[in-house]
C-alpha cells in the first residue's frame, strides 16, 4: 500500500503542503481545508516541527454507521461522501487525529494519499511510500 | 413506498403536502390524523408554542391538552397518541440526538405519561416534513398510517395482512414497503404488538434499519402503556420515510459549533469510556455490578439490594453475549453505543419457538427486572423474556416489578396453584415466568389479571381472594398506578421522592439522586434535597423538549470533571448542549434559560394531571416497600443499619423490642420524613402543601393561560 511519509528533518515549516492539498480538493488555498497539518512546538528552546495526517489504519471505518468508509483496492480509506450523514464520529474517534472536518461542508475530509503535496513540497521533506 | 405495497391495501384516506424544509430545527408544521373520520389535515406551529413549549415532550403536552377533555379517559376516542422529537433532533453529530418523545393518556394511570424511545421515527418523521404526529380517534377497522416525505403524501391503509407482533412487523416493513436495500435506510415504522392489546402495561418499538447485521432493529417506548392505547386505536403500523439524511438536515444556525461539541464528546469516549462506563462494550448492563456492589439492585420484589448470584447476570456476562465492534448507536452519530444486541438467539418457548432472532437489548432495567428482582439469576431466560416482551408490545419494567410482587404474594400464600391456573411463582422459576408472559400477551388464564399492573391486581386479589389490603399496598411496588423502575430506593430519602414526587409516576428519568445522597451525602438537609428535587427533574425533562438522550449526559464523564464547580450537574456537558441548543436555533440561550424551559412544562404537565384529577399532595404517596422495611425478614437481613438508625435517629433503644416494634418505629419515621421532604420539595417548586402550582408560579413561567389557571384556582 502506498502512503505519504514525512521526514522532520527535512521540514521547514513552509506549509506548502497544507495550502496545496486545499487547494486540490476544495480549490481554495484555505489551510483549514487541509488534509495535512503540520505543528510547530518548542523544545528546550528549538522549534520542533511535526506532521498529522492518515495513516490509512482503518479504524475509522468500524466506527462509521453508514459504511460510508471503506477501504478501496489500493489499501487508500476513503469516504462515500452521498453515504455520509456527517455525524463526525471518524473525527472524534481517529487516533491520529488525522480526519478533519470544516464548517463549509458536512462530511469529513482525510489525506488519500495523492501525492499532491509531495510534488511541491520544496524541502523535500514528503514522499509516497510503500508499506 | 413503493406502487405496489400502496394497491394492494385499500386506502381510506389521502392526503398530499409539500413537504417544508427544516429551518432551524423547525419543519413549522405538525400533522394531524384522526381514525374516527379518517381525517388527515396540518396544524400551523405558532412561535409560541416553540417559545413556551419546545418541542418533543412540550408539543406532545400541548396538543393533547387541546385535544381531550377534563374526563377523557385512555380509550376514549378523543385520547391522543402524540410524537415529536424536538429541534435538536436528527442532528448527527452529537452523540444521543434521535431521541423522541410520545405522550398520550395512559391506561395505568389515566394521566399524561410521556415516554421516551430511541430509534430513528422521530427524525425521519422531521425530515418528512412535520415537527410532531398527532393521532386522534378509532379505527373501524385496524389500519396502517404511511407518511411519505418522498412524495409528499400520508394515507390511512386498512392494515389487511399487516403482522401485529414487532419483530414480524419490522419485516414487514423491509420486505414490503422498501423497494431496494438503500430504501430501507432511511424508513422506520412504530407498532406495538399482539400483548399490548390485551394488557394495559404495552409498549410502542420505534425501528430502525442495521446496516451491518442488514435488519431491523427496535428501541421501546416502554414506559406507561402507550402501545395499548395504540392497539386501542386499531393501529398496527405507522410507516414513515423520508428523503437521505444529511449532515445539515437539521439545517441548523450554525453548524460549526455542533461540530465542535459533537467531536469533543466523540474524543471523550473515544479516549474513555473504556476506564469508565464501558457503554460501548456493554451498553447500560455495566450498572448491574456496581447497583449490586452498593446494595441497591432490586432483589426479590425490592426486599433486599443486592444477591450472591449477580454475577451470573452482569456486566461481564453481557459484554460476552453481545455482538462487539458494531457502531450500535440508536441515531446516528452515537458513538456511545449503547443500543447493543444478541445475534443468533433461538428462541425455545412461546408462537415463535425455533426462530434465530436477533434480541435487542437487554437493558438495565430488564436484567434487574425480570432477573434478580424475581430470583431468575439466568441470561437465556432474561432474553427469551426480552425478547418477547419486545415483540408482543409489553413494556418490561411492568413486567417485571408485576411479575416480582406475584411472586412475592405467591410465596406468602397470597397466590396459590389454584389461583394461578398451575403455575409455580416462586422467586427464581424462570420456565413459569416465561408461560406468564405468553398467557398475558394472549389475555388468558392468570395471565388476564396479570397484565393490568399492580394497581389493578391488588384490587382483584382483596376482593377476590381475601388478601390483606394493607400488606398489598406496602409490597405492590407501584405509585400513581405505574409499575416502579429498578432500583431499591430505601436508603434514600431524596430517591424517594424522586420516584414519588413525579408526574408520571415512578420512573427514574425523572431523577436519579442516589449516589448523590446515600453514597456521597452531598444532600443533607431537607432543602439541599428540594433544590436537587427541583434541578435535576427540570435538567432532564430538558432533554425530552430537544429530542436528546440523557446517557451521554452522564454515562461519559470528562475526566477532570471531579474538580468542577458542581460535578453532578457535569458543567462541561452542559455548556455542549447551551451550545448545541444555540447553534440548532440560533437563540443565544444560557444554562438557566434550559432549566427555565423545562420549569414551564413540567408545571404544566402538574396542572393537566389535576385537570385529570390526579395530582395533588396525596397522589405522590409512594409504597412503603420503597421508603423501608415492610416485613421482619427484611429488617434482620439489615438489622444492624435499622438498629443503628433507630438509636441515632429515631432516638429509640432497639434494645429489647421485638422486631414488629423495631419495624414499626423506623417505618413511623420514615412516613414523616417523606411528609417534610413534599413540603420541602413542594415549596421549591412554587407549588402549594397540596402540590398546586401557584398561579405566580404559572404566571412567572408564561403559562397563565385562562384555562390553566382555571384549573389550579379550584384548589388554591
Amino acid at each position: 500500500m502506498k502512503v505519504l511519509a514525512y521526514n522532520s528533518e527535512l521540514c521547514v515549516g513552509c506549509y506548502v503542503c497544507e495550502e496545496v492539498c486545499a487547494e486540490t480538493w476544495f480549490k481554495v488555498p484555505d489551510r483549514e481545508k487541509s488534509s495535512i497539518r503540520i505543528h510547530e512546538r518548542r523544545q528546550e528552546g528549538a522549534v520542533v516541527l511535526s506532521a498529522v495526517f492518515c495513516n490509512q489504519c482503518g479504524e475509522c471505518i468500524a466506527v462509521c454507521p453508514t459504511e460510508a468508509l471503506y477501504r478501496d483496492k489500493k489499501g487508500i480509506v476513503r469516504l462515500r461522501k452521498k453515504q455520509c450523514v456527517g455525524c463526525l464520529s471518524c473525527v472524534g474517534f481517529c487516533p491520529e487525529e488525522a480526519m478533519f472536518f470544516h464548517p463549509d461542508q458536512a462530511e469529513p475530509f482525510k489525506c488519500t494519499a495523492c501525492g499532491q503535496c509531495v510534488e511541491e513540497c520544496p524541502a523535500g521533506a514528503l514522499a509516497i511510500v510503500d508499506v | 413506498m413503493s406502487a405496489q405495497a400502496s394497491t394492494t391495501r385499500p386506502v381510506l384516506a389521502e392526503y398530499t403536502y409539500e413537504p417544508p424544509s427544516v429551518e432551524r430545527g423547525y419543519t413549522g408544521q405538525t400533522l394531524y390524523v384522526n381514525l374516527s373520520d379518517n381525517t388527515i389535515s396540518t396544524k400551523p406551529v405558532s412561535d409560541e408554542m416553540k417559545e413556551k413549549f419546545i418541542g418533543g415532550r412540550g408539543f406532545g403536552l400541548w396538543l393533547l391538552w387541546q385535544g381531550v377533555k377534563d374526563d377523557t379517559r385512555w380509550n376514549d376516542p378523543e385520547n391522543e397518541i402524540i410524537i415529536s422529537t424536538g429541534p435538536c433532533g436528527g442532528i448527527t453529530q452529537y452523540a444521543g440526538s434521535g431521541k423522541s418523545l410520545v405522550v398520550s393518556i395512559s391506561p395505568l394511570t389515566n394521566i399524561v405519561i410521556d415516554s421516551n424511545v430511541g430509534g430513528h421515527f422521530g427524525p425521519l418523521l422531521k425530515f418528512a416534513g412535520w415537527d410532531a404526529l398527532e393521532i386522534q380517534g378509532k379505527a373501524e377497522r385496524e389500519v396502517i398510517v404511511v407518511i411519505d416525505g418522498t412524495t409528499g403524501r400520508v394515507t390511512i391503509e386498512e392494515a389487511g395482512d399487516v403482522p401485529v407482533d414487532t419483530h414480524k412487523v419490522g419485516h414487514w416493513l423491509i420486505e414490503e414497503m422498501a423497494e431496494s436495500e438503500k430504501d430501507r435506510y432511511f424508513m422506520s415504522a412504530v407498532s406495538a404488538g399482539s400483548g399490548a392489546e390485551h394488557t394495559l402495561m404495552g409498549c410502542l418499538n420505534f425501528s430502525f434499519y442495521d446496516r451491518k447485521r442488514k435488519a431491523p432493529r427496535f428501541k421501546q417506548a416502554g414506559r406507561g402503556g402507550i402501545g395499548t392505547v395504540f392497539r386501542d386505536k386499531g393501529i398496527r403500523a405507522l410507516v414513515v420515510k423520508s428523503g437521505p439524511v444529511r449532515g445539515d438536515s437539521n439545517h441548523p444556525a450554525d453548524l460549526e459549533r455542533i461540530a465542535r461539541a459533537g467531536v469533543r464528546l466523540h474524543k471523550e469516549i473515544h479516549d474513555h469510556d473504556d476506564e469508565q462506563c464501558r457503554m460501548r462494550r456493554r451498553g447500560t448492563p455495566y450498572l448491574v455490578q456496581i447497583m449490586d456492589d452498593y446494595d441497591l439492585l432490586p432483589v426479590h420484589n425490592y426486599k433486599f439490594g443486592s444477591h450472591p448470584e449477580t454475577p451470573k447476570i452482569n456486566g461481564d456476562v453481557w459484554e460476552a453475549r453481545f455482538t462487539q465492534g458494531i457502531p450500535d448507536g440508536c441515531w446516528y452519530g452515537c458513538t456511545l453505543s449503547c443500543a447493543h444486541a444478541v445475534d443468533g438467539y433461538q428462541l425455545r418457548t412461546g408462537p415463535y419457538k425455533g426462530e434465530t432472532v436477533i434480541v435487542d437489548g437487554p437493558e438495565y432495567e430488564t436484567i434487574a427486572g425480570i432477573g434478580s428482582n424475581c430470583g431468575i439469576f439466568d441470561p437465556d431466560i432474561i432474553l427469551e423474556a426480552n425478547f418477547y416482551c419486545d415483540t408482543y408490545g409489553l413494556d418490561t419494567i411492568s413486567f417485571a416489578t408485576s411479575l416480582a410482587f406475584v411472586m412475592e404474594c405467591y410465596e406468602a400464600g397470597i397466590l396459590d396453584q389454584e389461583k394461578t391456573g398451575g403455575l409455580e411463582l416462586n422467586f427464581g422459576n424462570g420456565e413459569a415466568a416465561l408461560e406468564l408472559l405468553h398467557q398475558t400477551a394472549r389475555g388468558e388464564g392468570f395471565g388476564k389479571v396479570f397484565g393490568q399492573g399492580i394497581r389493578r391486581m391488588k384490587a382483584y386479589f382483596v376482593e377476590h381472594f381475601g388478601a390483606d389490603a394493607a400488606f398489598l399496598n406496602d409490597i405492590g411496588m407501584e405509585a400513581k398506578g405505574l409499575e416502579y423502575s429498578e432500583y431499591v430506593c430505601k436508603e434514600s430519602l431524596a430517591q424517594q421522592g424522586g420516584y414519588g414526587l413525579t408526574n408520571k409516576g415512578p420512573q427514574h428519568d425523572e431523577a436519579w439522586l442516589i449516589f448523590m445522597d446515600q453514597v456521597s451525602n452531598l444532600l443533607p438537609t431537607f432543602e439541599d434535597k428540594a433544590e436537587a428535587l427541583h434541578y435535576f427533574p427540570m435538567w432532564r425533562t430538558w432533554f425530552g423538549l430537544c429530542g436528546f438522550c440523557k446517557l451521554p449526559w452522564n454515562d461519559i464523564q470528562p475526566p477532570d470533571n471531579a474538580e468542577s464547580e458542581d460535578p453532578a450537574k457535569i458543567p462541561e456537558h452542559v455548556r455542549n448542549y447551551v451550545e448545541i441548543f444555540s447553534g440548532v436555533t440560533g437563540q443565544e440561550v444560557t444554562a438557566e434559560d434550559l432549566i427555565t424551559m423545562s420549569e414551564r412544562v413540567y408545571n404544566f404537565q402538574r396542572v393537566f394531571n389535576i385537570r385529570l384529577g390526579y395530582g395533588l399532595r396525596d397522589h405522590d404517596d409512594v409504597p412503603y416497600r420503597s421508603m423501608g422495611p415492610v416485613t421482619v425478614e427484611e429488617y434482620e437481613s439489615r438489622a444492624e443499619r435499622y438498629d443503628k438508625q433507630l438509636r441515632e435517629l429515631v432516638g429509640v433503644d432497639p434494645a429489647g423490642m421485638s422486631t414488629e416494634e423495631k419495624v414499626a418505629a423506623l417505618r413511623k419515621y420514615r412516613e414523616e420524613q417523606y411528609e417534610k421532604l413534599k413540603d420541602a420539595v413542594y415549596e421549591r417548586r412554587g407549588w402549594t402543601r397540596n402540590a398546586v402550582p401557584k398561579v405566580e408560579t404559572l404566571r412567572k413561567l408564561g403559562i397563565d393561560y385562562p384555562d390553566v389557571v382555571a384549573v389550579v384556582e379550584k384548589y388554591l
